[in-house]
């Protein structure tokens, strides 16, 4: 159903309908906390595999200072992806289900964070790596001692913006089964506008949320003397990541 | 075309048409053939127009305020951080939440897309002004250049690979985005993938879906070139 038809072509402005919007989200609490939920569990595994999926290969990568190739050009083809269409794509594989929306979200989780993992381990100061091997540690002890602290906070940025992302578009993922407070925006015949502006101010609310907490614990896992570090990445060989990959606001 | 879609009975009619479309096959090519002239190419450029404003306009902003933000740390804080919040926000709500506001129009679209472009146009111009090096500016001053000449004739040559890196990064996302805008103004690729998602018409949206990922790939590309042939210094020492 067309959405004009319900709202008429020319909608004034109409400031009463954000009113409206907090009213149905405080008379449908349980709902708006079932929905929440359904949307915090479906970007939580769809994070989830990404992260399993993504990290360990943009190490590997990384510690072999191989495939730069394919980790930058995973991360400009995952951009290019639009979610809608990559929602559309699974139907006619995985039918309306849990799944297909699974699928499509970590298709788009897995590129910003594989890119920041790749560029982060591959970017460690090859002295501390070539001291470490002088101390005699396995390649091993290498990632996990030297590498992986100081790419933390990097992968961090990786994982919060992959996280904005699949926050996003859980909502758009209502359209195809994925649940969640897409659920009730996309339905504005059942939930009325104003369910769909409160449904809104909730996922709006979430994003903000899910962002700020990651960022909280990406300042926890870096130590004070290498923020700067992050923050001088080259803008021109990384674009991506010189534009993304260091989402600290200002102060 | 919206008005005659909205006619139709609620059961899809494939009743047209070949067999492929009337079994409602993954792809049949003679609907893309059929309907290219009046529902994909159409919406194509709709797409194109949607994206090109909303870079346009958000460039205009992003660049203005990146100028001030060079010379005054300040504000490169303070709209670091509203930029940022927009971005946050999804898309998706977003649309909707300006409905009440500015109306099912065109406006709604572009106020959002526009939105999304600043965050990456407004980091990627001030990093590459903040990267000229400090010898080069002093180099600048001493042959007599003004402020105004030294960002002409130098920082904004020394930026402009990372100004034409952020310029690729926002479009392309702007086509990605656009494609969610259908939900509210059924224009641009983003109507025949909801529609087809909407009537279950498996080629409706594997075609506007295809469509949209080319259109991603190939303004990518396009953009590669133009940074290439206006930036040539810049090949010899790409990373990659």
């Amino acid at each position: 159903m067309d959405p004009r038809e319900s709202r008429g072509m020319n909608d004034d402005f109409r400031p009463r309908l954000f009113v409206d919007g907090i009213r149905f989200v405080l008379d449908n609490a349980s709902l708006i906390a079932a929905k929440t939920l359904e949307h915090l569990v479906l970007s939580g595994a769809a994070i989830g595999v990404a992260l399993a999926i993504a990290v360990p290969l943009g190490v590997l990568l990384g510690h072999a200072h191989r495939g730069a190739f394919l980790a930058i050009n995973v991360g400009n083809v995952g951009r290019a992806l639009p979610s809608l269409a990559l929602i559309a794509f699974g139907l006619p594989i995985f039918g309306i289900s849990f799944t297909n929306v699974l699928v499509a979200l970590v298709v788009l989780a897995i590129p910003p964070m594989l890119l920041n993992t790749y560029v982060a381990i591959d970017g460690v100061d090859a002295d501390a790596v070539g001291a470490a091997r002088g101390m005699g540690m396995t390649e091993g002890q290498i990632v996990r001692r030297v590498e992986l602290p100081l790419a933390l906070p990097l992968i961090f940025a990786g994982v919060r913006i992959a996280a904005v992302f699949v926050v996003a578009t859980a909502t758009i993922a209502a359209i195809a089964g994925g649940g969640g407070l897409g659920d009730i925006i996309v339905n504005q015949a059942s939930y009325r506008l104003r369910g769909v502006v409160g449904a809104s101010m909730c996922v709006i609310v979430l994003a903000l949320a899910v962002s700020a907490a990651l960022a909280a614990l990406q300042r926890l896992v870096t130590p004070p003397n290498l923020r700067p570090r992050v923050l001088m990445l080259e803008p021109t060989h990384v674009p991506s990541l010189a534009s993304r990959a260091d989402p600290e606001p200002g102060p | 075309m919206t008005a005659l879609a909205q006619a139709q009975p609620v059961i899809p009619d494939f009743g047209r048409g070949s067999d492929c479309v009337r079994e409602n096959r993954t792809f049949c090519w003679d609907w893309v053939r059929d309907h290219w002239d009046d529902t994909l190419q159409p919406r194509l450029l709709e797409h194109v127009e949607l994206t090109a404003y909303a870079v346009g306009i958000g460039f205009a902003i992003a660049f203005v305020a990146a100028l001030v933000a060079y010379r005054h740390r300040s504000f490169e804080g303070a709209f670091g951080f509203t930029s940022e919040l927009l971005y946050t926000i999804p898309s998706l709500a977003l649309f909707q939440l300006l409905v009440p506001v500015t109306g099912l129009t065109i406006t709604t679209v572009e106020i959002a897309l526009v939105s999304y472009t600043l965050l990456i146009l407004f980091r990627n111009v001030v990093a590459g002004l903040r990267a000229v090096p400090d010898d080069v500016l002093e180099a600048a001053r001493g042959m007599g250049f003004t402020r105004a000449q030294t960002l002409l004739r130098v920082e904004l040559p020394l930026a402009a690979p990372s100004i034409l890196a952020g310029v690729r990064i926002a479009a392309v996302s702007t086509i990605s985005l656009a494609t969610i805008a259908a939900f509210v103004l059924p224009e641009g690729l983003g109507q025949p993938i909801l529609d087809g998602l909407r009537t279950f018409f498996k080629t409706k949206f594997i075609a506007a879906g295809a469509l949209a990922v080319a259109l991603a790939i190939a303004t990518d590309a396009l953009l590669v070139l133009v940074q290439r042939s206006l930036t040539p210094w810049t090949r010899a020492s790409r990373a990659g």
